[in-house]
């Protein structure tokens, strides 16, 4: 299933946040939305999803999310979005109690993902006693639960310390070359985007407009951290987004 | 001789300390004790005369004369009852209303005024109103008790539903969860820290109805028995009925804290 923005631009109020954006979301491949803040992106992610309308322009979907599909346009928050009076498991069942399944398929696809997350062990886990990179996997594991067309990743990463982040990209990577999926990445950290982007899509900041994409070839299990040729594509993007970054940041919010 | 830059070593003062609310064991119930023995004291030495205080020692036996005449039971059965009735209608309509407001704007901006209009009403003027309305008889006290938790409650619940997270809700709705689900699933336990604390209160406030109740029109119960005792001087009989609201406030604020326990394990 592919989604397309096609000439979407979005108002809170009078101020404009986004400006004619068209963009392409083929199946199977990681796309990095990157940008100074405020410059609309997880405005963006919200529209993909659903969970917010544009002004102008629209969102489309082609084809039908494949067979077993429970959720085709799946989040992945920032601050996890985990329930703390459920277990790791409750977690992850919530979101397969409304799809009238069986109870054992419920378990097996709940076995399925906390193994394939490395959860099996923290399955009766409460949420205070998870680690900030254990919860991220957790609300992984829900995410893939449903089986999603496409994972919407709003900065998933940017509550993280460092060394949890490196750990968890490598487990995006390890997911994704198992089986590969369609994802829309959020992030202001370009090392995150060079590290998993198929395509990188910069967006100016406020009102933003796709500024470049960045189309990266390099097989996502090849790149590895402080690799040459990644660092140059991280200096270029940064070269582009640096004054925007220092205009963005000098603006007043709601000026 | 060459003067060091090296000057005496000195600790840095620790300047981080208090604010922290820990748990002192059996401190309450020495202040309880302490208190109870300077009264027997008092009253033993004619430091404090029998018509300020009555001696603790005669108040236990009062209390004991009650337990074996089988009148404790007459009396704290039907207020028991009342409690229970009275605060089960108050508190889960309370909370069906609160969670209404919480969810639908329609409900707020209608409920809410109301709400705030007969908050302030003290519900005990208005039992002439309940005993025309409901009789004389019991149904006009559960009426009252009800009343009066009613409203503290409505007012913890819409509140603890608006504080849930709204990050949460969303996921609901982003994982295609029903509207039922997201209620009964999210907001519903999100708003139960809130709803609980707010039950302390409401519940507290359904216990001084309670005798005000009582003492209105009633042959058995506790607060018929205090203001049996009030009007006769008789001030044992007055404190062991004092004593039995007391202890009837402790138990309910422990039944919370069990709940809460319960429910609320997940908290850090």
């Amino acid at each position: 299933m592919d989604l397309k923005l096609s000439s979407v631009s979005h108002y809170y109020g009078d101020t404009q946040v986004l400006r004619d954006i068209t963009l392409d979301i083929p199946s199977g491949q990681i796309v990095c939305i990157v940008g100074p803040s405020g410059c609309g992106k997880s405005t963006l992610l919200r529209m993909l999803g659903g969970l917010e309308k544009p002004s102008e322009g629209r969102v489309l979907q082609f084809g039908d999310a494949p067979e077993g599909c429970l959720n085709p346009l799946t989040y992945i928050f920032q601050d996890f979005a985990l329930l703390p009076w459920r277990t790791v498991r409750g977690n992850v069942a919530l979101v397969l109690e409304d799809h009238g399944l069986a109870k054992a398929q419920r378990e097996a696809i709940i076995a399925n993902v906390l193994a394939r997350t490395k959860l099996t062990d923290f399955a009766n886990a409460l949420h205070k006693q998870l680690s900030g990179g254990m919860k991220q996997r957790v609300a992984i594991a829900r995410a893939l639960a449903v089986n999603p067309a496409v994972m919407l990743m709003d900065e998933p990463l940017s509550a993280l310390d460092s060394q949890t982040r490196e750990l968890l990209m490598d487990d995006l990577v390890a997911l994704w070359t198992r089986q590969p999926f369609t994802a829309v990445y959020v992030t202001h950290n370009l090392g995150e985007a060079v590290r998993l982007g198929h395509k990188i899509v910069v967006l100016s900041r406020r009102p933003g407009e796709v500024r470049e994409v960045v189309e990266l070839n390099m097989p996502l299990a090849e790149r590895h951290h402080g690799d040459p040729a990644l660092e140059a594509q991280q200096q270029h993007l940064w070269a582009l987004m640096r004054d925007e970054a220092a205009a963005a940041d000098a603006e007043l919010i709601n000026g | 001789m060459v003067k060091t830059a090296q000057s005496e070593a000195r600790e840095v003062v620790f300047r981080g300390g208090g604010f922290q609310p820990g748990t002192r064991r059996g401190v309450g119930l020495a202040v309880f004790v302490v208190l109870i023995l300077l009264a027997e004291w008092g009253t033993r030495s004619g430091f404090i005369s029998a018509l300020t205080l009555p001696r603790p020692s005669d108040v236990l036996l009062t209390f004991q004369e009650l337990y074996q005449s089988g009148m404790l039971f007459k009396h704290l059965v039907p207020s028991l009852t009342r409690l229970l009735v009275g605060a089960l209608i108050g508190a889960s309509l309370g909370i069906g209303v609160g969670i209404l407001i919480g969810l639908f704007s329609l409900a707020r901006a209608g409920l809410v005024p109301l709400v705030a209009a007969i908050f302030p009403i003290p519900k005990i003027a208005l039992l002439p109103l309940f005993v025309i309305w409901f009789g004389i008889d019991e149904a006009s006290k559960y009426a009252l008790i009800a009343f009066g938790t009613f409203t503290p409650t409505v007012v913890a619940t819409y509140a603890a539903v608006d504080n849930v997270d709204r990050v949460l809700i969303r996921m609901g709705q982003s994982f295609g969860l029903g509207w039922w689900s997201i209620v009964s699933k999210i907001v519903v336990p999100g708003a139960m820290p809130g709803i609980l604390s707010g039950l302390r209160i409401s519940l507290t406030i359904a216990i001084i109805l309670l005798v005000a109740a009582e003492m209105l029109g009633a042959e058995y119960g506790i607060g018929a028995y205090i203001l049996q005792a009030g009007s006769l001087y008789d001030l044992e009989r007055l404190f062991a009925g004092v004593v039995i609201l007391s202890l009837l406030g402790v138990a309910v604020s422990s039944v919370v804290a069990a709940v809460e326990r319960r429910v609320l394990r997940w908290r850090v």
